[in-house]
């Protein structure tokens, strides 16, 4: 093929047709063959994470020790909407394809924060927010995860909070997203760590959310202990973000008016 | 014309794209905090870089001059948007942390540079391999310099416990700096000057030499 016509400005068009569609076509391809493959991660990823807050799965794992899988043990809980504003369940709204985050960014299902109100820094609160109760055989909530998050140093922290069925007593925590610095703020996902949120009871004598995060805790069997987790080493604010983004979940703008509800039976 | 065994094998040491032509820098300070995350990293950049220069080398004798350069980051783009798709449908736990960087093959030097420095004059079965050869150099470089970050960072390898650290009651205290983009760049430079005293020939000669400091008098 002759120079000219190569740089022909019919040629140029030709060849930046060509391969836009073809490349258009390989993209879309793709993207469309692939989505249900993950759409099925997504939703099994986060059914995983439940499941680990909740302690009934190991990290890393893919089944328990009795050998069930995600699916099956996440079939024991049960999915809720709560409308975070009354405290009450909000059965009108489907809870399977209920997509908490997506309506914290929707100005007519969520509310701007203040500075002042927002101590977990994330500048809106959706009206409507999911929880996932295991019960036991009578019934009655063994196990209530909630979905939390907040600022730490880098970006926000996602992830779940578990509570003991008297809805007061931390059953265990965890992460699945966040950007905090690895061996620093990352230590959050150290299993070791997670291990001493078990126990941990949420709420002060006044009612309010008084979770801390310290460094040295209160001697052994004073009751500011029972509040207390050991913040991480080297990672100041990040553990800072931590101790506002529970406390903020657990309060009154969270799921605290719920919470109230359900230990009084009023839900 | 090269031979496709000096193709294939000639950047892992002898022209390797991080420690000879010092590019793709990027993503080498930016994923080799763990080793799995490098693993996958490598496989990506080498697939995107095999196929981009087989599909450009295909393309080489009808792409126009003067936009050759955006044909060639098309192509570049749509691989890699492929690759991050494929990672995001079969190992979703790792593509939750790599997703970033990714997305950032398409401006990784070393697939630009291979396609338009290689792929442009050559036929596509030795394109193929010269992309792959390259890149296994930039694999080679990223795997060693994961190997000495996660063990000395986290004490881990593969996740898997080395150096029993101190906070899950072992004897090592972590070396913070290690988890950071900076060692990285210390420890790419501690193999570049490596690589370079044991192959001479790779020393760049200087671009300009330093005049002697001169007498007062000279000045006047």
């Amino acid at each position: 093929m002759s120079q000219p016509k190569r740089d022909g400005i019919g040629n140029i068009l030709l060849v930046a047709v060509s391969v836009c569609l073809v490349c258009s076509i390989l993209v879309s391809g793709a993207a469309v063959a692939l989505k249900p493959v993950q759409k099925a991660n997504r939703v099994l990823d986060q059914k995983k994470n439940v499941l680990i807050a909740a302690g009934v799965l190991a990290e890393g794992a893919t089944e328990d020790a009795e050998g069930r899988g995600v699916e099956a043990l996440f079939a024991d809980f049960e999915t809720r909407v709560v409308d975070l504003r009354t405290g009450r369940y909000a059965d009108d709204v489907d809870a399977q394809s209920f997509d908490q985050l997506r309506t914290a960014s929707d100005p007519s299902r969520s509310t701007a924060l203040a500075t002042g109100e927002d101590p977990a820094t994330i500048k809106r609160l959706e009206h409507y927010g999911l929880v996932y109760l295991k019960r036991d055989a009578s019934g009655a909530i063994e196990t209530a995860v909630l979905p939390i998050r907040g600022y730490g140093l880098w970006g926000t922290l996602y992830g779940y909070l578990a509570l003991d069925s008297d809805l007061e007593t931390v059953a265990g925590i965890g992460f699945y997203q966040h950007q905090e610095t690895p061996g620093l703020g990352g230590e959050v996902e150290n299993p070791r760590w997670k291990a001493q949120w078990a126990g941990v009871s949420l709420f002060g004598d006044d009612g309010t959310p008084a979770v801390a995060l310290v460094k040295g805790k209160a001697p052994e069997g004073s009751g500011a202990r029972s509040h207390q987790v050991d913040a991480l080493s080297g990672a100041t604010m990040t553990s800072r973000g931590v101790q506002n983004l529970v406390n903020f979940w657990v309060g009154e703008r969270g799921y605290g008016t719920w919470l109230e509800n359900m230990r009084g039976g009023r839900v | 014309m090269a031979s496709s065994k000096e193709v294939l094998f000639n950047p892992i040491l002898d022209n390797n794209p991080i420690a000879l032509q010092v590019l793709g820098i990027c993503s080498a300070l930016a994923v080799t905090v763990s080793m799995a995350n490098t693993l996958v990293m490598c496989a990506a950049v080498t697939a995107v870089t095999a196929f981009s220069s087989l599909f450009i080398s295909m393309l080489r004798n009808h792409m126009p001059s003067s936009i050759r350069i955006i044909v060639q980051m098309t192509i570049i783009a749509s691989l890699v948007i492929v690759v991050d798709q494929l990672l995001q449908a079969y190992a979703f736990a790792i593509s939750k942390t790599l997703s970033v960087f990714v997305g950032l093959i398409i401006t990784n030097c070393i697939v630009l540079g291979r396609a338009e420095g290689f792929a442009m004059q050559n036929p596509p079965g030795l394109s193929f391999l010269d992309g792959i050869g390259n890149g296994l150099g930039y694999s080679a470089l990223l795997i060693t310099v994961a190997l000495i970050r996660e063990p000395l960072g986290a004490g881990t390898l593969m996740g898997y416990e080395i150096l029993p650290t101190v906070s899950n009651g072992g004897w090592y205290v972590p070396n913070g700096l290690m988890l950071l983009a900076p060692s990285a760049f210390f420890i790419i430079g501690l193999l570049i000057w490596a690589l370079r005293s044991w192959k001479r020939e790779q020393v760049e000669s200087a671009d300009f030499e330093i005049a002697d400091n001169i007498q007062y008098r000279e000045a006047l």
